[in-house]
């Protein structure tokens, strides 16, 4: 008799390779889902539990089911890919240098000069000075500055 | 940046500019934010001479060894003082636009000239 494919198998690792693949163009896009993997690592689990039941049946009824090849392998696959994207993104991802030697709150704040977007220069000071467009009755109170990687 | 471009009108109503800074040239940015619909101000500091003045050099983090920012975010008054800091320590967790503004709202800056 032909073996039954182990279709829990696959389904499993389809989830885990869903949850490699998802966090760079949906997951990170939204805060909830980017500042801790969340979406991502319930993928896994998913996957996880699945393949885990696929190679049950692979290795505990081998009469019916097929997969005690390709089970360990895409289990394997999935292993190394789930411990990438954990390394990558709980331990690579915080490598950052501290900041120790940031301006503190009540400081003073490093003026500047420097060209925006349109390659207009502009100052710290009259950043500060002059009202963003759409405010009411043209306030200035501040600025929010957001340093961030680039390289996009 | 996506998140703080949504929330762009509530930092415009009370006079808080947005300003975000990187090592990236300003035509790239530009198009960038052509792109993806961004208005807000863009900093350009391609040799992180002032990303270096804030405490904020990642030594040979970027393509080919560069020096980069890391992230961080500074609420400046209209005064020039630093009110509210930002460091993260993860370069996916950045400041959320509500916290950012909440921070405004509970320091007074947009009800007072600051200082």
């Amino acid at each position: 008799m032909k073996r039954r494919w182990n279709l829990l198998l696959w389904a499993g690792f389809l989830f885990v390779v869903i949850g490699l693949v998802s966090y760079v163009p949906i997951f990170s896009l939204f805060p909830l889902t980017r500042d801790f993997p969340w979406a991502n690592l319930s993928l896994f689990g998913v996957g996880a539990v699945l393949l885990g039941k696929g190679l049950g049946k692979a290795f505990g009824e081998p009469k019916l089911y097929r997969g005690k090849v390709f089970g360990p392998i895409l289990t394997a696959l999935s292993l190394a890919g789930i411990g990438f994207f954990c390394y990558g993104l709980l331990f690579v991802a915080r490598q950052l240098p501290s900041g120790a030697t940031a301006p503190r709150v009540g400081q003073k704040a490093p003026d500047f000069t420097l060209p925006d977007q349109n390659g207009k220069t502009v100052t710290l000071a009259e950043l500060l000075t002059s009202a963003p467009p759409g405010g009411p009755g043209g306030k200035a109170n501040g600025a929010l500055l957001i340093f961030y990687r680039g390289h996009w | 940046m996506r998140s703080f471009q949504q929330h762009l009108a509530d930092f415009n109503a009370r006079g808080i500019r947005l300003v975000a800074i990187s090592v990236d040239a300003a035509d790239v940015t530009r198009r960038h934010c052509e792109k993806l619909g961004f208005t807000y101000t863009f900093l350009s500091d391609p040799k992180a001479e002032v990303i270096a003045r804030y405490g904020l050099l990642h030594q040979g983090a970027g393509p080919q060894g560069t020096d980069i920012a890391r992230p961080a975010e500074f609420l400046i008054d209209s005064t020039g003082a630093i009110r509210w800091v930002n460091l993260t320590e993860s370069i996916t967790v950045r400041a959320r636009p509500e916290e950012v503004r909440k921070a405004v709202d509970e320091l007074k800056l947009a009800s007072s000239t600051g200082g």
